[in-house]
């Protein structure tokens, strides 16, 4: 008992102290044109900086709506006309986390919605798999700046209006985020629906099924745990392009938090960017951990069909 | 209940200010774009002292991430307005590279750029000319001392590379022009060379301006010419030597505007003034006194705006600039928001752009006189400059000796590294006065 515990517990507490120490010794030897590679403590302390940051800016914000509750006030007063006035503050680290997922979730729902059925599809009908197949291989591995570009132009082009629901940077991200981490989905809701049991979908012949009923009855269930492997996978491919996308498509996130902080090329700049790099992972992971709970509630439920 | 009855009266007073235009406003909600630069200093002033509110407008500003996309967003109509660089307007205007009708009625500010070399060139030079090799070398240091070195590197086959932050950017002409007076072909842009290399004794490349100081340490270039802080680092962190200022190329040089389209110019005619108004006043008080740019200095090092250590940009904000380290000099005029009505849109700042256009080969055919004033016409206007100067003298904060008497044109201007008077009047016979380069 006592052995177990020490090797789900103390491995990697021990595994975190010795990566800490290593890195605490390296940072001070380690000398870059704008200061020496920030230790632990001073990422710590740059972290804590980042959410006092955030409390000042909330502060202002609500001192501004004071303001305007003030201005509104004198105007009724004085019977002059009142113009409402939004807080012009900037987005705080935290903000930017909300960003980065907003994005990342807009993008891998429409890699979803097009990745499953497209899969289902691709899966049920091994002539159009074959056909389709060449694309999914060369579009498949394309990186995430090579779509940026493309996208970022055809966006501004094609997404016009006076009144728009999403910035165009957010849009031109997600896009991104949907185009290379709509693979994984396909590829796997496809292998899923191939893989099914020939006995069901003779069942399925045999009670002469409409196809919507076959596939929601049969084929989804069957699938739903290679659908969900796929799913997981592509949150994961998407959560790290993201990063990449809002560097240069100036969506306010995370990428762009890092992106900033590199060009301030202040003695802050460094550890900055150390805090972002946890904050992404940390994400990442609680991202991956959800989506293996889902999996694995999703599993039990087709299991139980 | 207590704070509402004292603000009510500060409240009431601020409303019976701002109520007066503010219901003009064809817009009050602003997003400006900037590049973490030293001379984005008025549109962050503006803000911080509260001169856009007080013109009604709630303005949020958000640094870009190079001077393309900054461009492509105004256009897009993402952003209404940004902090460009003066070429910016008049390259879209006229077609290179993203074409769109840009106007600016506002000059940010004179001069604020210099030339860096490595610290390996820097040593080089001190060789080729005994004269820079004593501890405060005699300045303006000319290309002329960089000739022996760019010829050598040249014979060998690799020859120096140097990089700017945009084609149409003030510091490609400032590089462009310095290099040409010492005798060092910079290249021409063709129709089949859009990278401007050709005939080049040096090679230009684009890099964006936070970029610089750490591509220099890598090696890739050996020089090159970018505003402020990026050549303060650059000594600040050793990696190379600022050698010249382009207040030594061109004495007073116009640097960045305040750029919008021009539909966005016919849409929001008040707004545009209310914006330029504020922009005026934020200028003024930069150039007020020594403690006001301290205190813009602060504002700047925060890491939303210019982010750098405010140390780094106090260095030359405030009056002096440390060329080699420990060579600190005087330099009032290295930034100027105000003084010599730096605010006002020139035509013949917009000539002269016009005029190195055309001597790089960006323009391709040779024009007429009448060509360059329509063109300087169609991307400047002076007019909406004039309205806001008017209306802020009426609100006293603007003496009659601050708004320039002109008909757009400066006079002949002397000022220049190699002596050689320009007259925005006469773009042709200035170019003919030239050496290198398009000389019609």
């Amino acid at each position: 008992m006592g052995q177990m515990r020490f090797e789900r517990l103390g491995l990697p507490v021990l595994a975190f102290a010795i990566f800490l120490g290593g890195w605490s010794l390296a940072a001070s030897r380690v000398q870059t044109p704008i200061g020496a590679l920030p230790g632990p403590g001073q990422v710590l302390s740059a972290a804590r900086g980042l959410v006092e940051e955030h409390l000042a800016e909330r502060a202002r914000e609500r001192a501004f709506a004071l303001r305007m509750d003030d201005e509104r006030e004198a105007a009724l007063a004085l019977g002059t006309p009142f113009r409402e006035r939004h807080y012009a503050g900037r987005p705080t680290y935290f903000d930017q986390i909300a960003t980065s997922l907003k994005t990342v979730f807009m993008g891998f729902l429409l890699a979803s919605l097009v990745g499953v059925p497209l899969g289902i599809a691709c899966g049920s009908s091994p002539a159009l798999y074959t056909a389709l197949n060449p694309l999914i291989q060369i579009f498949r591995p394309v990186s995430p700046l090579a779509w940026l570009p493309l996208v970022m132009i055809l966006v501004s082009a094609l997404y016009t209006s006076d009144e728009p629901l999403f910035e165009k940077s957010f849009v031109s991200s997600a896009i991104t985020v949907a185009l290379c981490s709509l693979w994984p989905t396909l590829v796997s809701t496809a292998q899923g629906v191939a893989s099914i049991d020939r006995d069901h979908l003779n069942v399925a012949r045999v009670l002469r099924l409409p196809w919507h009923v076959k596939v929601r009855k049969i084929v989804v269930p069957s699938a739903l745990p290679w659908i969900c492997s796929g799913l997981r996978l592509s949150l994961g491919v998407g959560w790290m392009v993201l990063i990449a996308a809002e560097m240069l498509a100036q969506n306010p996130g995370l990428g762009k938090f890092i992106w900033d902080m590199f060009q301030n090329g202040s003695s802050e700049t460094l550890s900055q960017i150390v805090v972002a790099v946890f904050t992404i992972g940390g994400i990442g992971f609680l991202l991956d951990r959800s989506m293996l709970a889902l999996q694995r509630a999703l599993g039990r439920d087709a299991h139980a069909v | 209940m207590q704070r509402s009855k004292f603000a009510l009266g500060a409240a009431l007073a601020l409303v019976a200010n701002a109520a007066l235009g503010a219901e003009r406003l064809e817009k009050d909600e602003l997003q400006l774009g900037f590049i973490k630069l030293t001379d984005c200093a008025p549109l962050v002033m503006a803000k911080e002292l509260g001169y856009f509110d007080d013109e009604g407008l709630s303005v949020r500003l958000e640094a870009q991430a190079n001077w393309k996309i900054l461009l492509d967003r105004v256009v897009a109509g993402e952003l209404d307005g940004a902090h460009m660089l003066a070429g910016q307007p008049i390259g879209a205007t006229i077609g290179i590279g993203t074409r769109a009708h840009v106007v600016t009625a506002l000059s940010l500010d004179l001069n604020g750029n210099a030339i860096t070399v490595s610290n390996d060139i820097w040593r080089r030079m001190k060789l080729a000319d005994p004269k820079l090799a004593q501890p405060k070398p005699p300045h303006p240091i000319r290309a002329d001392a960089l000739r022996p070195i760019v010829e050598e590197w040249k014979a060998n086959g690799a020859p120096l590379r140097m990089a700017m932050v945009f084609p149409v950017s003030t510091h490609n002409y400032e590089l462009r022009y310095w290099l040409a007076a010492g005798g060092i072909h910079p290249g021409l842009y063709t129709n089949g060379d859009s990278t401007g290399t050709s005939g080049a004794d040096v090679l230009l490349s684009v890099t964006p301006p936070p970029q610089m100081p750490p591509t220099l340490a890598q090696g890739t270039i050996q020089g090159y010419s970018v505003g402020e802080p990026w050549n303060q680092q650059a000594v600040f962190k050793g990696v190379g030597v600022p050698v010249v200022t382009d207040y030594e190329i061109w004495r007073n040089n116009p640097e960045k505007v305040f750029g919008v389209t021009a539909e966005w110019a016919a849409k929001h005619p008040e707004t545009h003034i209310a914006l330029v108004k504020a922009l005026i006043r934020a200028g003024k008080w930069l150039d007020a006194s020594l403690e006001n740019r301290q205190q813009a200095v602060g504002v700047l090092a925060r890491p939303e705006y210019v982010g750098a250590d405010a140390e780094v940009i106090a260095n030359s904000m405030t009056g002096t600039f440390e060329y080699e380290k420990g060579d600190r000099r005087e330099l009032p005029d290295f930034n100027v928001f105000f003084r010599y009505h730096a605010t006002f849109p020139y035509y013949s700042s917009a000539v002269w752009f016009l005029t190195q256009m055309r001597r790089w080969g960006q323009i391709s055919e040779p024009k007429s006189d009448a060509w360059y004033d329509e063109t300087a016409r169609s991307v400047y206007k002076p007019e909406v400059w004039r309205e806001a100067a008017k209306r802020l003298q009426a609100e006293g904060r603007l003496a009659a000796s601050e708004i320039p008497d002109t008909n757009g044109y400066a006079p002949a201007d002397t000022g220049f590294i190699d002596g050689i008077a320009y007259d925005g009047r006469t773009p042709n016979a200035y170019l003919r006065t030239l050496a290198i380069g398009q000389r019609d």
